[in-house]
């Protein structure tokens, strides 16, 4: 375990990412877990099996035309969680589009979340951005943008906001690994070295950026090793291990908010899913790959955590099951059946007050017939 | 009242504004104990210290991103871009980031960020210190965009861009920094946006123009004076959102339209101009707008007199739409 304080090691590809739980569940020997308290540790594999269930069921709709768009976590769901838990509700989140257990462990609900999906009525972004593009200011979760990495070096401008401020907030902001080859990750990185922003810079690792895979990405032994250019810590954690995770991110955390500056994370994960419900992985990868993933599978990994600590029974999975599928299914009925936002609103929020041209604008689309809704069932 | 440039118009207006405010700061490159290359700065690392005035690396993209997260963080960041030129590594986060975060997020983030940055051309720059982006930005839902062309207007509208609520472009003339005096009131006023001014009554016809142009049309104005020409020159201040009453007004009146700016011709702002008179106005039109502009070329070094719009090339304009 990673003493607070202590300058966390560099790890190469050449080094096995860091790991607590082994896939037995149990706890590696020699490792010096942090402590989750047991009903820290079942709400923690509720939120996953959450993820799991509302994934499953939205790619079905998406695959009935009910949906516009999808993009799933299958596999990834401890990345979530494990960054979500070790902070407090003061701190600050800049998702990427695939990190919907964030959002769930900081309490946005599933109507929320089906809702943002349809773009209805009650979407908290009003109908204004495609499906998974959540925002949620009353939980410190940013807006999330299409462009990879572009939250980048805007989550380490809070934290130095934070600093500034003298508050001990920290910023989260997670991309995934193809995120690393734009200019806004450098940029960012190079920033939060410079100004010590308390900030965590979590890189998904999932091996692929839609077809491209991880090697075309960078020559670099591994994502971690980029934070030494940049004078910051860099530690490569199993992704799939939600007690690893939690370990380096309190270490981080607890760095950052002693203005001992920002870390890089590797979480080195899988994305077993499409990039998207547009696309097709059998035309660009062995599907033996994903299958080999299975066996790490991080939430029955928890499961059997769990199920080591006397935790976990059969009959409590099946009740989360039933309550998650029960509010799920209500929350799916109630969204299709909203209307869209009124036309007005196309012309809110682009400034805090409505321009001239922008009043014209409206004036006129209002004083024609409308057009048919572009998507959805309502 | 003492008589300013208008780099000690902008100076004055953010020191103001860091004392009343202590959400502002201030990020960009040099623009910390150096006080910025156009020493627009100066004076404030020393009054304010480093954590509120500072340097930042040499990347644009990270002074704009990290301004909008200090924004989100409840902040009023007013980063500087050293030269308009630079703005394009940026482009990407003012674009797509900057200006639709509150649209995006169905209105819960706000991100109230004015971006300073001196634009044009006339100082023996070239290509890389020249440029006037301002047609990007004002074709950008969400971003207001704001030219002063003078000390008094300089600091009355930067200081009502950082109290607003919207992104603001805020492109100051660089060519006139120093040579644009006038006075200018020592306390706090403001001057507010989507206003545009008529610096010189006319009855003959209207021309259109902002931040350093200004002074090139009332040169203009001037030439054709002595032969017998009235022009009503306005100076638009704010292009985003554009103050289309007076602009009419005037038009109405005049019936003839000379447009003038430092950017290329094609798609420039005086595109924009041009179409919104024809929509509303046609009837009163008596002659063809005349754009006299930048050419179609990347600004030039040598040449860049050619380039530039002059008093003479304006004032020829002036007569020929007056005689149209």
């Amino acid at each position: 375990m990673l003493a607070k304080g202590q300058p966390v090691p560099i790890a190469g590809t050449d080094d096995e990412p860091f790991s607590i739980l082994a896939d037995d569940g149990t706890i590696r020997p020699g490792t010096d877990a942090p402590e989750i308290p047991d009903e820290q540790a079942l709400k923690l594999y509720r939120g996953m099996l959450q993820v799991r269930l509302v994934d499953d069921r939205m790619m079905k709709l998406q695959r009935q035309g009910r949906l516009g768009f999808y993009m799933l976590s299958m596999g990834e769901e401890a990345t979530h969680f494990g960054g979500a838990y070790p902070l407090r509700m003061s701190d600050w989140c800049f998702p990427s589009y695939r990190e919907p257990g964030v959002f769930f462990w900081r309490g946005y609900s599933i109507k929320d979340y089906v809702n943002q999906l349809h773009g209805n009525i009650e979407d908290p972004v009003k109908g204004r951005q495609m499906p998974v593009h959540h925002s949620a200011n009353w939980l410190n979760m940013v807006s999330i943008s299409s462009p990879v990495g572009t939250q980048i070096p805007q989550a380490v401008g809070l934290a130095m906001g934070a600093k500034i401020s003298k508050k001990d907030d920290v910023s989260l902001v997670y991309f995934g690994e193809g995120a690393t080859s734009t200019g806004q990750f450098h940029v960012a990185m190079n920033f939060a070295g410079v100004f010590k922003a308390p900030c965590i810079l979590f890189c998904r690792n999932n091996g692929w950026a839609i077809s491209t895979p991880g090697n075309k990405q960078t020559a670099s032994k591994s994502i971690a090793i980029k934070a030494l250019a940049y004078g910051m810590p860099g530690i490569r954690v199993d992704g799939n291990d939600l007690l690893a995770i939690i370990a380096v991110m309190q270490d981080a955390v607890a760095r950052a908010r002693a203005g001992e500056g920002p870390t890089l994370i590797e979480a080195v994960t899988y994305r077993r899913g499409g990039h998207s419900s547009s696309d097709d992985p059998s035309a660009y990868r062995d599907p033996s790959e994903p299958k080999e993933w299975e066996a790490k599978d991080p939430l029955e990994r928890w499961r059997r955590h769990l199920e080591s600590r006397k935790l976990w029974t059969q009959e409590l999975h099946d009740k989360y099951s039933q309550e998650i599928t029960e509010e799920l299914m209500a929350c799916v009925k109630a969204a299709g059946e909203l209307g869209n936002p009124a036309p007005e609103t196309l012309f809110d929020d682009v400034f805090a007050e409505l321009p001239p041209h922008l009043e014209e604008q409206k004036a006129e689309m209002m004083s024609r017939p409308r057009p048919k809704p572009a998507h959805g069932g309502h | 009242m003492p008589v300013w440039n208008i780099i000690q118009a902008v100076n004055d207006a953010l020191r103001i504004e860091m004392r009343r405010d202590p959400r502002v700061v201030i990020l960009g490159e040099d623009v910390g104990k150096f006080g910025g290359v156009f020493r627009a700065t100066t004076g404030l690392f020393d009054e304010f210290g480093g954590d509120r005035v500072f340097d930042t690396p040499l990347a644009e993209a990270g002074i704009i991103g990290s301004a909008i997260g200090m924004a989100l963080y409840g902040l009023r960041p007013v980063p500087e871009i050293q030269f308009a030129d630079f703005i394009y590594p940026a482009y990407d986060q003012i674009v797509n980031e900057l200006a639709k975060f509150r649209y995006r997020s169905g209105g819960q983030y706000p991100v109230p960020v004015v971006i300073r940055t001196p634009y044009g051309g006339g100082i023996r720059g070239g290509h890389y210190h020249s440029q006037s982006p301002e047609a990007y930005f004002a074709h950008t839902p969400g971003l207001k965009v704001v030219i002063p062309s003078n000390p008094y207007d300089a600091k009355g509208l930067l200081l009502s861009s950082i109290r607003g609520e919207d992104p603001v472009i805020f492109m100051e003339p660089k060519r006139v920094y120093r040579a644009a005096k006038g006075e200018v009131p020592e306390g706090d006023y403001t001057v507010p946006l989507g206003k545009a001014k008529v610096v010189r009554e006319g009855s003959q016809l209207t021309v259109l123009c902002y931040g350093a142009m200004v002074h090139t049309c009332v040169e203009a104005a001037q030439l054709a004076e002595k032969d017998g020409f009235d022009p009503e020159i306005i100076d638009l201040r704010t292009l985003l959102p554009l103050d289309t009453e007076t602009v009419l007004e005037s038009v109405r009146k005049t019936g003839r339209v000379v447009i003038a700016h430092e950017a290329p011709k094609t798609c420039g702002y005086g595109a924009e101009l041009a179409a919104m008179i024809a929509e509303k106005a046609l009837m009163s039109l008596e002659a063809p707008i005349s754009r006299v502009a930048g050419f179609d070329t990347p600004f030039p070094y040598t040449l860049e007199n050619e380039y530039m719009p002059s008093p003479d090339r304006v004032a020829l304009a002036i007569k020929q739409t007056a005689q149209f």
